[in-house]
C-alpha cells in the first residue's frame, strides 16, 4: 500500500518513547485507531497505530518497537485510515506478510477494494445455523467429533504433539459430500517458526492447493506486533472469498498461542491492568472478535470455517489461552501426549474433545441415520474401559468380573482400530461408523442402551 | 453540546458536557454512536461508548439525548430478536444486510403495526398506575395487557376500540384539569426496577422439564438461580433447554457475550419447536437478545439489564417469566474492561470492586410480587443465569459472587461432561433452597415426593462414598448388598438424572413422568434388596430383564407412560419374586 501523497497531517513534538509506545503531542485530526507512518531521523520507516488520542496526548503503538526513535527528529504522519487489505479475486494463490504486503516475488495487486482488517459484526439473527458435514476421514473427527461448515473448530495441541501433520491432512481430505464447489484455503502462520511455515506451504504444493491458497506468513522472527494483524488480514481475506465470491473458505489459523503472547507483551507495554497469568482481560472479546467470523449468512453461498491450532503452555487445558479459546469455539480437537506416546495417530483426546455443531451436521441425509447413537455409544463404552484401566492398575486386571474385562479389552481395541489410522488414510464416514459397529459386537448386546433397537437389527454384524 | 476530548477504547471524555446527568445517553461523532455517561467531572463527561469507537476523532460533537438508557415497552416485544441496545436486529437486516454497522439506528418496536386494542375500562373510571385499561392480542400465547405507566392517575375522558400503531394515543386521562395522552407503548429506564405492590415469597415450582431440576433441585417461581459451568459442560444447552421448556407465559433468552452460531441455532429452533402444552411455537412465548461475543463489549451490560426490565414489565401484567442470561462472567468482564479504562482500583482478578453489588442489582429484580393497579394480580420473574468460570475454577470471583445472591446452584461439572453424561449437573454439589417452596406443589401433584427425593439423594451419597472403596478394593470384592446399591445408583444416574435433549421424547419430561421413573427405579431397589436377603445373588438380578426395560423408560411416549409404567411394575414384581422362589 502507498499513501505517500495521501499524507493528511504530521506531528513532531515527541515526549516519551517507551517498549512500542511513542506519546506525542496531540495531532489534531487523528483518528482513534488510525494507521500512521514514524520517520526516524535517518529516513527509515515505521508503522505505528493510534490507541489513544486525546487533546493533550497522542499515544502510538510502533510496529517492531521503538529502537532507533529520538524524540527530536522523528516526525508521525498521518494516513487518515485505519489498517486496511486491499482485495480482489487475484489474491487467490498469493503470499503476504503480516502487514499485508506480498512477499512471493509477484507483480501487486490490481485492488477491487479495501476492507478494513477488523471487519464487521454478522447480525446474528441473519446467520444461518451451521448444518453442512465436512468429511475429514478422520474417524476421530468425522465419527465423534464432526466438523461443519461455518463452525470454528480449534485443534488444543502441546508442543512436540503432531498437530500439523494432522491438519495438513485435514486439508488434504476435507470434501463435503456430494458437491462440487468453490473452496478455498487461507492459512495464517503466527509467529511460527520458519520449518512448520514451509511445512505446509510444501504440503500445500505437493498437493495443487496453492492457486486455492492465500498464505499470511510471520514466522517467530517477524515483528511481534504484526502477530496481532496477521490473523485479521487472514479472515478479511477469507471474507472477501466467502461474502464477495461466494466460495467455502476454510482458515487455518497457527499457532494462536503466539498470537496470545503477542497481545501480553503488548498490553504489558500499554501498562494495562492485568488478569490471569497476566493476559490482558479484554483477551476473551479480542479473540472472539476473530472466531466469531466464522459462519454462514442466510441467502449467501458462502461459508467461513476456523480452524486454530494452539499449543497449551505445560499442556494444561485451564491455562487462559485454551480456556478462553474454548469458551469462544463451537468445541475442540484436543490432543493427548499419552496416545502419542503409544504410538497412536492421530492422538485425538475423545473424551475433551467436543464439537458442538455435530448434532446438526450429522443424521439422515447428512452421514447416516445411526450416527448419533453409535457417536453416543462409543464414548460411553470407551469411558467405561477407560475407568476399569485406570482401577485395574491398583487392582489387577485379573480381580476385575467378566464383564469388565470385555470393557477394558474393548477400550483398547477402540484406540487401536477406531481412533489409530494412517496419516495417508483416508477413511468414509460409513467405513467409520462401520469400524464402530465391529466394536459393538463384542460387548453384550443388552449393554447397548443408546442405540435404538432398529439399528442394532439393521447394522450390528451378527444380524447381517 | 460537547466536544470528544480524548478517546480510548469504548472510553470516550467529552468537553463542554455541562448540564448532563449521570447515565444519560448522548449520541458521540458524526456517526451518532450511542454511549452512556458514567462520571462527570467539571464540564466534562466520562461516557463509555456501546459502539467500536474505531476512526473517532478529537473535537466531534457530542450530543446529549437528555434521557438516561430506557427500554421501549408495548405490543410487538414478543417474538423480537434484539441487541443489547434493544434495536431490532431483523430490522438491522432489511435496511443495512447482514454486517452490522455502527451508527446504525432501529426502534424496538414496529412503527407501523396496527394492533387491535380491546378496552376494558370504560369512560368516567378512576384509574392509576398499574391499573389495566385494555388488552391487545398480540400473539396467539400472549395478551398484552395494557397498563396505566407509572406516575400517572386520574379519570379517563376517552377511551377508543379499534386498530392502533403503538404511537396512536389510545386513551385520554384527566387529573386536576390536565389531561394525559395513553398510547398502548411506554418506556423504562432499564438500570430501574420497577414498582410493585408488595414482594412475595417465590412459591410453586417453575416446571422446566428436566428431570434433575424439577424432582430433585426444584426452581421456584420467582426464584435466581446460577449455572456454573466450565467450557463444554453444556452450559448453553441446559439454557436453552429451559428457554424451550419452562412453564411460564413468556421467556426472554439473553445472550450475553456468546457464540453467534450458538444464537442462530436458538432461533433457528424456536421457529420449528411447539410448546408442549399450547401446541404453539415457542417463539410466540419469547424474546431473544442476541449480543454476541463480537458486538461491542460496553453494550453486554444493557444487555442484561434491558433483558429483566422487559421481563418487570410483563410481571406488573400478572405473568410468570423467566430471564435466562447466557453469561454473566461476559457482562463481568465487559465491567472490568470499562474499570480498567477508567482507572478505577481493581479489586480480586482485575474486577472492579463494584461488581458484587452490581451482579445483586440484576439478581435481586427477580421475584414473586403482588403487582401495582387492579385488578389485584401476581406476577413473577425468575432468573436463571449462566457462569463461565476461567478453568472451571468456581473459586474466582464472579462464581463466587453470584453464589451470596441466588439460592438455586446447578453445579456443572467437567468429568460428567467427559463423561457425556448431560445435563453435566452435578447432583452432590448441587442445592436449591426452593425445596419448601415447592413442598406443597409436589405433594398435591405427586404425594410422597419428599421421601423419594431424599431417598434418591441418599443412595447418591452412599455411592460417592462407596466409590472411593471400589478404587482401592474393586467393584467384585464389595458384599452383595453394596452390588446392589451401585446397580440401582447407576440406574438413577443412567436411566433418571441423564436426559437428551436430542431425543425428541426425552428433551420434555413432564413432573409426573420424573416422579414415576424415580419411583420405579426405587421400587426396583426394595424387590432387589429383598431378593437378596432371600439369599438369590446380584447377578440374577443384575440379568433381569427389567433392568433394560428400566433403562428405556426415558423414551416412552408422555401419552402412554403411565400404562406402560404400571406393566413394568406388575412384570417387576413377578419377576424379581421369581428369583426369590428360584433361589
Amino acid at each position: 500500500m502507498d499513501f505517500s501523497s495521501l499524507y493528511v497531517k504530521e506531528g513532531r513534538a515527541i515526549s516519551k518513547a517507551k517498549g512500542s509506545l511513542l506519546i506525542a503531542e496531540s495531532i489534531p485530526g487523528i483518528r482513534f485507531n488510525e494507521m500512521v507512518d514514524v520517520q526516524l531521523s535517518n529516513g527509515e520507516m515505521k508503522s505505528g497505530q493510534a490507541i489513544d488520542i486525546s487533546k493533550e496526548a497522542t499515544i502510538i503503538e510502533v510496529f517492531g518497537g521503538v529502537s532507533e526513535v529520538d524524540l527530536i527528529g522523528c516526525k508521525i504522519r498521518c494516513k487518515g485510515e485505519t489498517l486496511k487489505l486491499p482485495v480482489s479475486i487475484d489474491i487467490l494463490g498469493r503470499v503476504f506478510n503480516g502487514m499485508g504486503e506480498p512477499i512471493d516475488g509477484g507483480p501487486r495487486l490490481i485492488p477491487e477494494d479495501y476492507l478494513d482488517i477488523n471487519g464487521e459484526p454478522i447480525n446474528p439473527a441473519l446467520r444461518q445455523p451451521p448444518a453442512e458435514f465436512i468429511e475429514t476421514g478422520i474417524s476421530a473427527i468425522d465419527g465423534l467429533n464432526a466438523l461443519v461448515r461455518g463452525q470454528k473448530l480449534p485443534i488444543f495441541s502441546g508442543s512436540g504433539l503432531p498437530h500439523n501433520r494432522i491438519v495438513a491432512q485435514i486439508i488434504r481430505q476435507a470434501t463435503v459430500k456430494g458437491k462440487e464447489e468453490r473452496f478455498a484455503l487461507v492459512f495464517a502462520a503466527i509467529g511460527i517458526s520458519y520449518d512448520d511455515a514451509s511445512f505446509f506451504m510444501k504440503n500445500l504444493e505437493r498437493t495443487g492447493a496453492l492457486e486455492r491458497t492465500i498464505a499470511f506468513i510471520n514466522t517467530a522472527s517477524d515483528p511481534v506486533i504484526e502477530r496481532i494483524s496477521t490473523p485479521r488480514l487472514a479472515l478479511t481475506a477469507a471474507e472477501y472469498l466467502a461474502w464477495k465470491q461466494n466460495m467455502h473458505v476454510l482458515v487455518v489459523l497457527t499457532d494462536m498461542t503466539n498470537y496470545c503472547e503477542a497481545l501480553r507483551e503488548l498490553s504489558s507495554m500499554r501498562e494495562e491492568i492485568p488478569s490471569r497469568r497476566g493476559y490482558p482481560g479484554y483477551m476473551y472479546t479480542d479473540l472472539a472478535t476473530m472466531y466469531e467470523r466464522a459462519g454462514r449468512i442466510s441467502g449467501k453461498e458462502g461459508s467461513v470455517t476456523i480452524m486454530p491450532i494452539l499449543t497449551m503452555p505445560d499442556d494444561d487445558i485451564t491455562h487462559p489461552i485454551p480456556d478462553l479459546t474454548g469458551y469462544i469455539t463451537e468445541g475442540q480437537i484436543v490432543l493427548s501426549r499419552n496416545l502419542e506416546r503409544k504410538g497412536i495417530y492421530p492422538p485425538i483426546d475423545v473424551f475433551l474433545s467436543l464439537s458442538r455443531m455435530m448434532k446438526e451436521g450429522i443424521g439422515p441425509g447428512k452421514t447416516r441415520e445411526d450416527h448419533n447413537n453409535v457417536f453416543m455409544q462409543s464414548y460411553s463404552a470407551y469411558a467405561e474401559g477407560c475407568y476399569l484401566r485406570e482401577i485395574s492398575t491398583i487392582i489387577g486386571a485379573e480381580a476385575l468380573g467378566e464383564r469388565d474385562k470385555i470393557y477394558l479389552t474393548s477400550a483398547d481395541e477402540f484406540e487401536r482400530k477406531f481412533i489409530s489410522q494412517g496419516e495417508f488414510e483416508k477413511r468414509t464416514v460409513e467405513n467409520t461408523l462401520d469400524i464402530a459397529w465391529g466394536l459393538f459386537s463384542t460387548l453384550p448386546e443388552e449393554d447397548l442402551k443408546l442405540i435404538r433397537e432398529e439399528f442394532i437389527k439393521k447394522y450390528l454384524p451378527k444380524y447381517h | 453540546m460537547g466536544k470528544i476530548w480524548r478517546v480510548s477504547g469504548p472510553l470516550v471524555i467529552a468537553d463542554d458536557m455541562k448540564g448532563s446527568q449521570v447515565y444519560e445517553v448522548v449520541e458521540i461523532g458524526e456517526e451518532g454512536l450511542v454511549g452512556e455517561i458514567v462520571g462527570l467531572d467539571g464540564n466534562r463527561a466520562i461516557i463509555q461508548a456501546h459502539e467500536d469507537t474505531l476512526g473517532l476523532k478529537v473535537g466531534e460533537v457530542v450530543k446529549g439525548t437528555g434521557k438516561v438508557l430506557s427500554a421501549e415497552l408495548g405490543p410487538g416485544l414478543v417474538g423480537s430478536i434484539y441487541d443489547g441496545l434493544q434495536k431490532s436486529l431483523l430490522t438491522l437486516g432489511e435496511n443495512i444486510g447482514a454486517f452490522i454497522k455502527r451508527g446504525a439506528k432501529a426502534s424496538a418496536l414496529p412503527r407501523g403495526k396496527k394492533w387491535q386494542f380491546t378496552p376494558t375500562a370504560k369512560v368516567g373510571d378512576a384509574v392509576s398506575q398499574g391499573d389495566i385499561i385494555g388488552i391487545v392480542p398480540e400473539t396467539n400465547l400472549m395478551e398484552h395487557r395494557i397498563m396505566v405507566p407509572v406516575g400517572i392517575k386520574g379519570t379517563i375522558k376517552e377511551i377508543r376500540q379499534g386498530d392502533y400503531t403503538v404511537e396512536e394515543p389510545v386513551a385520554w386521562i384527566k387529573h386536576d384539569g390536565e389531561v394525559t395522552e395513553l398510547t398502548l407503548m411506554q418506556e423504562w429506564p432499564v438500570r430501574k426496577p420497577r414498582p410493585y405492590k408488595q414482594r412475595a415469597d417465590p412459591s410453586g415450582l417453575l416446571t422446566t422439564g428436566m428431570r434433575i431440576l424439577d424432582y430433585m433441585f426444584p426452581l421456584a417461581l420467582g426464584g435466581k438461580a446460577s449455572i456454573p459451568g466450565g467450557f463444554g459442560t453444556g452450559k448453553t444447552v441446559a439454557l436453552q433447554q429451559l428457554a424451550r421448556w419452562a412453564q411460564t407465559h413468556l421467556n426472554i433468552y439473553v445472550g450475553c457475550g456468546e457464540r453467534g452460531n450458538e444464537m442462530a441455532d436458538v432461533l433457528y429452533s424456536f421457529r420449528q419447536l411447539k410448546d408442549p402444552n399450547t401446541g404453539r411455537l415457542l417463539q410466540e412465548k419469547e424474546i431473544f437478545i442476541a449480543n454476541t461475543s463480537n458486538m461491542p463489549v460496553v453494550a453486554r451490560e444493557a444487555s442484561i439489564f434491558v433483558g429483566i426490565t422487559m421481563a418487570e414489565y410483563f410481571r406488573d401484567m400478572g405473568y410468570d417469566i423467566l430471564v435466562v442470561a447466557d453469561s454473566t462472567s461476559r457482562w463481568a468482564e465487559a465491567m472490568r474492561e470499562m474499570s480498567g479504562r477508567l482507572e478505577e482500583m481493581p479489586g480480586e482478578e482485575g474486577f472492579p470492586s463494584y461488581m458484587g453489588s452490581r451482579l445483586s442489582s440484576f439478581y435481586e429484580r427477580a421475584g414473586m410480587v403482588e403487582c401495582l393497579g387492579i385488578p389485584e394480580r401476581k406476577g413473577s420473574v425468575t432468573v436463571a443465569g449462566a457462569v463461565s468460570p476461567p478453568g472451571a475454577d468456581f473459586s474466582e470471583p464472579v462464581t463466587q459472587n453470584t453464589l451470596r445472591i441466588i439460592d438455586a446452584f446447578y453445579a456443572l461439572d467437567v468429568s460428567l461432561a467427559n463423561k457425556r453424561h448431560f445435563p453435566a449437573i452435578n447432583w452432590l454439589t448441587s442445592y436449591s433452597l426452593y425445596v419448601d417452596a415447592v413442598k406443597d406443589w409436589w405433594n398435591e401433584h405427586d404425594p410422597g415426593w419428599e421421601n423419594t427425593r431424599a431417598g434418591a439423594l441418599k443412595l447418591l451419597q452412599q455411592e460417592a462414598e462407596l466409590e472411593e472403596i471400589v478404587r482401592l478394593i474393586g467393584p467384585e470384592a464389595l458384599p452383595e448388598g453394596d452390588k446392589l446399591l451401585l446397580l440401582t445408583t447407576r440406574m438413577i444416574r443412567e436411566d433418571f438424572l441423564q436426559q437428551s435433549s436430542y431425543h425428541e421424547v426425552d428433551t420434555y419430561c413432564t413432573p409426573a413422568k420424573a416422579g414415576l421413573m424415580l419411583k420405579t427405579i426405587m421400587k426396583f431397589y426394595q424387590l432387589a434388596q429383598e431378593m437378596l436377603n432371600s439369599g438369590a445373588g446380584i447377578d440374577s438380578i443384575r440379568s433381569s430383564p427389567v433392568v433394560y426395560r428400566i433403562s428405556r423408560m426415558k423414551d416412552i411416549p408422555n401419552e402412554v407412560f403411565e400404562q406402560r409404567i404400571k406393566e413394568l411394575w406388575s412384570e417387576m414384581e413377578k419377576s424379581l419374586v421369581t428369583g426369590k422362589r428360584v433361589s
